[in-house]
């Protein structure tokens, strides 16, 4: 099991970013993390894969435990070895090298079994397949995506952390992504997904959470969350009269964030 | 003919040279975003381990010792006075190579001596004939060396494990940590690579003539060679690095009183003049990318 622990971030010694967070991802399962814009969410997947220092970031208190060994004292790079990969909200490909030269530093960690990764990879995603050789670059957003889970899944890793998959797709792309991470996870990857589509993350996790300014405010089984009336009203856009009105708003004010950020 | 065909191999003899020096340039640019002014200190040290060790030793196996350990300096310079100042301004990093510099050359020049170090090499300044002209064949030798490294380096780059790890963490280094490569082996083995290159330079350039202390001036040719096949291209190092020896010893040989002012010096002024051409038509060098870093 992965987990969080009472988890405190700060970003350059002094942004609480983090308020005693705690978080379980049991072996085997698909849990969903969702939360506005700015809440924590990416801070909270940069503790467990140990990419905080890249952002001046830092565990105050509290602790990351695989399997109940703390972890988050580890660089990433051994955090990786140890078979936890994030995929980084904004896919994050390496644009100039190949389709098959990203997969290739996927696999970074685990060399020996480059071959079979491939093409387990390629069975995956049959559209990366055709494009091997291409300029990573030049692929479609929803193809960038699929390249940067396969990139993560190249060194078999156990746990999954993947980053807002859906954003910025058209609906047909997030159904495959979300078919895509079912599979995955059925064929023994544990998942965490972070997401703003709540619709999405809750129809195929088991469990849920929602952050909130740093802090955790529901942990619920994922069918109670969509039952939850305040769920479906922030999350889901559907208000007590299923109001579209207020949806768009929230959308509205989202993409302004984003672009501020 | 003749003399043109020996004048354009001495120019591939020095560009070779250039190129050398500018690849380790590069490569530093590559993985820190930082131009390094140590090249020139790696240069001499190369060259002055050779002059020594051959006194004890076959000349290859000279070189291929004093390699090794240029290499393991530039791989300790980065681990001691670059890694402790990650994530401080670029230029405050550029200062600190500049210092790096001059300390390692000062105790090199201790080692040279204020006269001329021989080097030992098979080849002096013996000639060859090709296609009827007479060639040194210091040129040939350094020439040939050359190509057969960056093809080399160029495969490494393009097939290794560990030369894939360090593209993927030139172009993100969050991304590569996240994949598991550890982005300090990438700097050590940058430096490394960097040191060695430019050992090897020193070397080739001091084959024939002989080393002494200024040889490191050299060095900085480097620098227009780098601007002109862009900061972050190794095939451009090596492409602007030919170039601007083939075209300085064309106009050395040729355009000897091509201008009033400079006389006979003038085809010390042409590597910048060079890069200033190509700079007003492809602003990012000959094969840069547009990310570089701009004032
Ligand atoms: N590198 C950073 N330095 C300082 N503050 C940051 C940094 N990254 C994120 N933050 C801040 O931390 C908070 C949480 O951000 P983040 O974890 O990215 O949220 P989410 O992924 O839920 O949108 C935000 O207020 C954001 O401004
Ligand atoms: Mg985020």
């Amino acid at each position: 099991m992965l987990a969080a622990k009472n988890l405190e971030v700060v970003y350059d010694d002094v942004m609480l970013v983090l308020r005693g967070v705690s978080l379980e991802v049991p072996r085997g399962r698909i849990v969903a993390l969702l939360g506005a814009n700015g809440a924590g969410k990416s801070t909270l997947l940069r503790a467990m894969s140990g990419l905080l220092d890249v952002h001046d970031g830092e565990v105050r208190r509290g602790e990351i435990t695989l399997d109940g060994v703390p972890i988050h004292h580890l660089g990433a790079s051994r955090i990786a070895a140890r078979g936890v990969k994030q995929v980084m909200e904004g896919r994050r490909i390496f644009v100039d090298l190949t389709v098959e030269e990203n997969l290739r530093v996927g696999a970074h960690a685990r060399p020996r079994t480059v071959k079979v990764n491939l093409d387990r990879t390629y069975q995956l995603f049959p559209v990366l397949a055709d494009r091997r050789k291409k300029v990573a670059g030049y692929l479609s957003g929803g193809e960038q995506q699929m390249l940067a889970i396969g990139r993560a899944l190249m060194s078999d890793p156990e746990y999954l952390l993947l980053d807002e998959p859906s954003l910025g797709l058209a609906p047909l792309i997030v159904q495959q992504i979300r078919d895509v991470i079912v599979e995955i996870n059925a064929a023994g990857t544990t998942v965490l997904l972070v997401e703003q589509n709540a619709a999405m993350a809750l129809a195929i996790a088991e469990h849920g959470y929602v952050l909130e300014n740093g802090a955790m405010v529901m942990d619920k089984p994922a069918a109670d969350l969509l039952a939850d009336g305040d769920v479906r009203e922030f999350y889901l856009g559907l208000g007590a009269e299923g109001a579209a009105r207020s949806f768009r708003d929230v959308k509205h004010y989202r993409r302004r964030k984003r672009w501020l950020s | 003919m003749n003399e043109f065909v020996a004048t354009v191999v001495r120019g591939l003899g020095s560009g070779s040279i250039y190129a050398l020096l500018a690849l380790g340039f590069v490569i530093i640019y590559k993985s820190m975003r930082v131009i390094s002014f140590a090249q020139p200190a790696f240069m001499m040290a190369g060259a002055t381990l050779v002059s020594h060790l051959v006194l004890s030793m076959n000349f290859f196996l000279a070189v291929l010792v004093a390699l090794l350990l240029t290499a393991l300096l530039g791989a300790g310079v980065e681990r001691l006075a670059l890694r402790p100042m990650i994530g401080r301004p670029v230029f405050v990093i550029a200062i600190i190579t500049l210092g790096v510099d001059i300390v390692i050359r000062t105790v090199v020049n201790s080692f040279i001596g204020l006269d001329i170090r021989q080097m030992g090499d098979p080849w002096g300044l013996e000639q060859v004939g090709v296609l009827g002209a007479n060639i040194d064949q210091r040129h040939l030798a350094t020439l040939i060396t050359t190509l057969i490294v960056v093809a080399a380096l160029f495969a490494f780059y393009r097939w290794s494990r560990t030369g894939l790890a360090m593209r993927a963490a030139s172009s993100d280094q969050e991304v590569a940590l996240a994949q598991g490569v550890s982005v300090g082996r990438v700097f050590s083995l940058s430096w490394a690579l960097a040191a060695m290159l430019a050992g090897l330079a020193g070397v080739f350039l001091s084959t024939g003539i002989g080393l002494e202390q200024n040889l490191w001036l050299t060095a900085l040719k480097a620098l227009p060679v780098i601007i002109l096949g862009g900061l972050d291209s190794l095939g451009g190092a090596v492409v602007a690095g030919l170039s601007i020896g083939v075209v300085e010893a064309l106009v050395g040989s040729y355009g000897g009183d091509l201008h009033p002012v400079f006389g006979g010096d003038f085809f010390l002024v042409v590597p910048y003049l060079l890069m200033l051409l190509v700079l007003l038509v492809k602003p990012y060098g000959l094969f840069g990318t547009r990310e570089v870093e701009r004032i």
